[in-house]
């Protein structure tokens, strides 16, 4: 699903944020990536959602070679991938119904099929009852959860996670990585990038730990 | 194996979802675009205030041309009029009475040059002098009418030439009792000149105030732009394209072009109405039946296009500038 061989990325400062990266990972497999800040977590994710692209090195996606992908098929090739932020990243002038349903409303799906898949990724959260809220009105693991429906609610085959429980107490973190395995249990690839290391060995999946921009451990999952 | 399956079935979802039949696609497609026109005409009411503020400027700014537009057109309208009947006027001598004046006319009316003929007596000359003029005490004052009779002849439609007018005239000059024949054709071409003159000028205000528009709208766009950066780089972080980004805020173009175009449509109906009357007189002056009630239909739709186009043109303008600016980091 995700393959990097010997990928550089260099900044213009001239700083080498990742250095000759390779890995794979299949397809429904959830990985960690961990390591300390500025240790080149948030530019992998980056190059995988093309937000940034590589010095050097190939990094392919879903088969797609992104060096390939001009920036005008990017929205397209964005699609595919659901991505959830640490800082939500909600429109806060529209209901969290809305919100979930945005992706389908770029995509352009008819009126009648967003209802019919935004409630049930409203459900898959446990956010149902609250649709016609505003996010200002939530949570902060309410509005987690909402970046987490509209991540899936157009059925990405790939979810990139950047810190997704950077502000969340212990025990919804634990939820929200629940939801992530559930996931990758119906095929989903999941990539979440994160230093709650406590949290990370308590799931027992894959890590691959960073260290100044290079890939110093892949642990297997220990399941 | 149930794995397997659930993952199959959810890559059938996946293309399924990236190939909308054909119909649906075209039909959402304009369901979209409606609800985008919806949506942003929502925004924008949600601050009435300050989008009137910009509508009135963009109003104005296309009510002065149009305004200017519609004034000349009727100024051509009555000089079209007048040049249609390009006349000569026979001043007759002192000593003519009113009945050789007559058999003169009827003399003229014979003629297959002439076309129509109009006596003016000098008793029907002095009063129009009086009513017109205000000359009023100074007629008074005087003991006698010393205004001339007068025939005022229309060449037929088959002698308006230049070198058949000049003959005209010269045959008219050498008949018994008159005095002068004059051609009044100096003062039209004049006209035209002077017309011409302010046709350009209105033309250079149009495009300066064309610019205008389109700087204004640009401006307020670009605001917008600013105002909505973070949600711009959402939409682009969940895979929006440049075209989905650049809707809502031409369709903003669009309601300010039409807005615009609405304002400057009331203010120059409200002119118009305000000189109705002078108008009125002037047109009666000239005998004409030229009236300036409210803008015509023709000059409205071009009204509406105008300000509809560069409504667009200048959202345009602003989203090619700032929305590449904009991307997640």
């Amino acid at each position: 699903m995700i393959h990097f061989s010997n990928t550089t990325k260099r900044y213009a400062s001239g700083q080498d944020a990742l250095l000759n990266i390779s890995f794979d990972i299949e397809q429904g497999e959830m990985a960690f990536i961990t390591g300390h800040s500025g240790a080149g977590k948030s530019t992998l994710l980056k190059l995988i959602a093309l937000l940034e692209r590589p010095s050097r090195g190939q990094v392919i996606v879903n088969g797609q070679n992104l060096a390939r992908v001009k920036r005008r098929q990017i929205p397209y090739f964005r699609r595919n991938i659901g991505i959830i932020f640490q800082d939500h990243q909600l429109l806060f002038d529209r209901t969290v119904f809305d919100n979930v349903a945005l992706p389908l409303i770029i995509a352009g799906h008819p009126h009648r099929e967003i209802s019919r898949r935004v409630r049930p990724a409203l459900e898959k959260v446990g956010l149902l009852k609250k649709e016609k809220h505003y996010p200002i009105t939530l949570s902060g693991g309410e509005q987690q959860r909402v970046g987490i429906a509209r991540a899936v609610v157009h059925k990405p085959p790939l979810l990139l996670a950047d810190e997704p429980t950077g502000n969340l107490d212990s025990a919804l973190s634990w939820d929200i990585m629940q939801i992530f395995s559930d996931f990758s249990q119906v095929g989903v690839t999941v990539l979440v990038a994160s230093h709650d290391l406590e949290l990370i060995s308590r799931m027992q999946r894959r890590q691959l730990i960073l260290k100044n921009g290079q890939l110093q451990q892949d642990n297997p999952a220990q399941s | 194996m149930k794995s397997a399956s659930t993952q199959s079935k959810h890559g059938q979802d996946l293309k399924r979802q990236h190939q909308p039949n054909l119909i649906t696609r075209s039909g959402s497609y304009f369901v979209r675009h409606a609800q985008t026109l919806i949506y942003t005409l929502g925004q924008l009411l949600r601050d009435p205030f300050s989008m009137l503020m910009t509508a009135t400027v963009i109003g104005i700014a296309l009510a002065l041309p149009t305004g200017l537009h519609v004034l000349l057109k009727s100024a051509e309208l009555l000089s079209g009029e007048i040049d249609g009947a390009t006349q000569i006027s026979l001043f007759l001598k002192k000593g003519v009475n009113e009945k050789q004046a007559q058999q003169l006319a009827g003399r003229l009316r014979q003629m297959p040059e002439v076309g129509k003929v109009r006596f003016i007596s000098k008793q029907d000359a002095l009063k129009e002098f009086k009513q017109n003029a205000g000359f009023t005490e100074a007629m008074k004052a005087l003991d006698e009418n010393p205004l001339p009779h007068v025939v005022v002849i229309h060449p037929s439609i088959k002698h308006t030439g230049e070198q058949a007018m000049q003959k005209l005239l010269a045959q008219l000059q050498g008949m018994v009792h008159v005095d002068v024949a004059q051609l009044d054709e100096e003062w039209i071409k004049r006209l035209y000149t002077i017309m011409d003159f302010i046709k350009r000028g209105v033309w250079i205000l149009a495009t300066m105030l064309a610019l205008a528009v389109l700087l204004v709208v640009g401006n307020t766009i670009r605001l917008a732009i600013q105002n909505r950066r973070d949600e711009i780089v959402i939409v682009k972080l969940i895979g929006g394209t440049d075209a989905f980004i650049r809707r809502p805020f031409l369709y903003t173009g669009f309601w300010y072009g039409l807005f615009g175009a609405l304002i400057a449509f009331v203010l120059i109906n409200t002119a118009l109405f305000l000189l109705n009357d002078p108008i009125e007189r002037l047109a009666r002056l000239y005998h004409s039946d030229i009236l300036l009630s409210s803008l015509d239909a023709q000059t409205s739709l071009l009204l509406f296009a105008c300000g509809i186009l560069l409504g667009l043109a200048g959202s345009w303008l602003a989203v090619g500038r700032h929305l590449r600016d904009i991307e997640p980091r």
